[in-house]
């Protein structure tokens, strides 16, 4: 078995890769696909179960109606035909991680068929991802691997079972092969689960949280010699649980099938595990008898009809896609294609947009979106949006600063307190009494001890060096701690000197 | 002709982890082949016009409200696991040793 990795750009002087995804999204419905146990994660193991989810016998499922709508909307946000009757399936497999040794799909009338989804790449290159379809089913339960190396099932003891992930409402959505990436293929890769991962988040149908498993990716991979068009055998990537992640796993295959196949060798049609630790595939099991699943149709479950008008009503809930409302977001603030994707990477467009809904102009918005508050996560190593800085606090600090109650500088500090969680703005500003010394007494003060220490600033400004007042500013900042207007303070040199601003 | 043979038979044992002897497969597989014929009596009677019935009854959109109703305790979820440790069912090493 070669495990050889050719370099990417050799790899891509002599193949084209074909890809294709099969992304599973759990739905964030309050219970399972085909039974009323909670679906919610991180419960004590075994206690979302219902005898459905165990598959005891003489059980009968019921289809959970919410489930049905939300494959439905994201088969139409996908562009797919919708099915206009279609039934559940049997898919018999033996294997731990399903009691009932077969997991209720749909075989060959998925409720969502055809459809196309318009991606763009980083630097704004437009591809259509075409999707073959997009069907319901149930997750499985969750195995833990006890006594091997690291948690493997290779070399494991034993292993346990935890069955309340079993009938997590599943939808599986398939793409046609993607050919025509080339050395793009590991980017887009990633921009295809993005696009995915947004697309459910947006409907509201998933967490789409990806560290939780909410949304999974296995990646096709093959390659065909340049100026060939017939497909290479494929492998198929498990376990891609980040967006990083899946842009590396494409990466690695594409390398490794072009070392086996520059080697005169064939690939295994077969199932590949990736590792993050290592960067790497190794094998899993070869595609084989096991995978004859016998599919039959499931006798205990009654054919899901659409009409029309139910597609048309679930139609009117979609909410605006996400690319379109990037574009008419970006056109809206006047944001360069730089500035707008710097938004887009630093994940706070829905605060800027909060923010100017609630009153900030776009400028605004993003000078504290992208300045103090973007400093701040970075030295605090998170996510912005994870910071407890909400719009109506950047909001609030522009109107403080609008109002000359406080500069720049200390709105700067006041963003750092609401951050350590000492409460709104004004409530900081009074707290600590950070307001702007607009008090015309105790700058004067200040401003004539400026002066009386630099009498030669003084006599350049008198003879119309207007420029030098700034020397005097310093000093009477320093005095007052950052707290000055220094509008407020230059205009007293001014007045004092009755030089002319 | 057979409608199911032995080695049909065999393949779908190694499918179930279910051990069999070579009578066993014979066996089953006259048995098998015997419920398959006559099921396949059916396709004689109905004609392409009629559609596949994968359920008798005329009944389509039979969905349940997003409701939480009753679980089970994990004790009980339990209660017939032949094996289980730290409220999880305990099942045998599941590829065999390598």
């Amino acid at each position: 078995m070669s495990e050889d990795v050719l370099s990417f750009e050799e790899a891509m002087e002599r193949f084209d890769p074909v890809l294709g995804f099969e992304v599973h999204v759990e739905l964030n419905t309050n219970t399972k696909m085909f039974d009323a146990a909670p679906n919610t994660f991180g419960d004590e193991p075994n206690t979302n179960i219902t005898p459905v989810s165990l598959g005891l016998p003489g059980v009968l499922p019921v289809v959970n109606g919410k489930a049905v709508e939300s494959a439905i909307k994201l088969g139409l946000a996908l562009n797919c035909s919708i099915a206009e009757k279609c039934h559940f399936a049997r898919k018999n497999y033996f294997y731990p991680d399903t009691p009932k040794n077969f997991q209720t799909s749909q075989y060959d009338e998925p409720i969502a068929f055809d459809g196309q989804l318009e991606l763009e790449l980083e630097d704004g290159t437009p591809f259509t991802i075409e999707i073959e379809r997009a069907h319901m089913e149930e997750d499985a339960g969750k195995l833990t691997h006890v006594g091997g190396a690291t948690g493997r099932i290779q070399g494991a003891a034993y292993s346990l079972v935890d069955y309340n992930r079993s009938g997590v409402p599943l939808i599986e959505i398939v793409t046609k092969p993607i050919v025509g990436a080339g050395s793009r293929a590991p980017e887009l890769a990633r921009v295809y689960v993005a696009a995915i991962r947004e697309i459910v988040k947006n409907l509201g149908i998933s967490d789409a949280r990806m560290e939780r498993g909410n949304v999974r990716c296995d990646a096709n991979v093959s390659l065909m010699p340049k100026g060939t068009t017939e497909f290479g055998t494929r492998s198929e990537t498990k376990n891609v649980n980040s967006l990083r992640a899946v842009e590396r796993a494409v990466r690695f295959e594409i390398q490794r099938h072009a070392a086996v196949l520059s080697a005169g060798e064939k690939i295994v049609q077969e199932t590949r595990h990736w590792h993050e630790d290592t960067r790497s595939t190794t094998s899993g099991r070869p595609k084989s008898d096991a995978d004859d699943y016998r599919y039959f149709p499931e006798p205990d479950l009654v054919p899901v009809v659409t009409t029309e008008a139910w597609i048309e009503e679930l139609r009117a809930q979609l909410p605006e896609p996400p690319a379109q409302r990037r574009k008419r977001l970006k056109a809206e603030w006047g944001y360069s294609d730089e500035e707008f994707r710097d938004v887009v990477n630093a994940g706070v467009m829905d605060e800027i947009e909060q923010t100017i809904a609630t009153g900030a102009s776009p400028a605004v918005a993003r000078k504290w979106w992208m300045g103090e508050i973007a400093r701040l996560a970075k030295q605090a190593e998170v996510e912005i949006v994870d910071l407890p800085v909400t719009p109506a606090h950047v909001v609030e600090v522009n109107a403080l600063i609008d109002e000359g109650k406080i500069n720049d500088k200390l709105a700067k500090k006041v963003i750092g307190f609401v951050v350590e969680g000492e409460g709104s703005p004004s409530e900081i500003v009074e707290a600590r009494g950070l307001a702007v010394v607009s008090d015309d007494g105790a700058l004067t003060a200040a401003v004539d001890d400026a002066m009386a220490q630099m009498p030669d600033v003084v006599e350049k400004i008198k003879g119309g060096k207007v420029q030098a007042v700034g020397a005097l500013i310093g000093p009477v900042m320093k005095a007052t701690r950052g707290q000055a207007d220094a509008g407020r303070v230059r205009q007293i040199i001014l007045e004092k000197l009755g030089v002319q601003g | 002709m057979s409608a199911i043979n032995r080695e049909q038979v065999a393949h779908l044992a190694e499918l179930a982890h279910i051990e069999m002897t070579e009578e066993e497969l014979a066996r089953v597989a006259g048995e098998l082949d015997l419920i398959v014929s006559s099921v396949a009596s059916v396709s004689q009677a109905a004609g392409p016009d009629v559609p596949a019935t994968s359920h008798p009854l005329p009944l389509q959109n039979v969905f349940r409200e997003d409701v939480v109703g009753e679980t089970l305790t994990q004790e009980e979820a339990l209660s017939n696991a032949p094996d289980s440790q730290d409220g999880k069912f305990r099942v045998p090493a599941i590829l065999d040793g390598e």
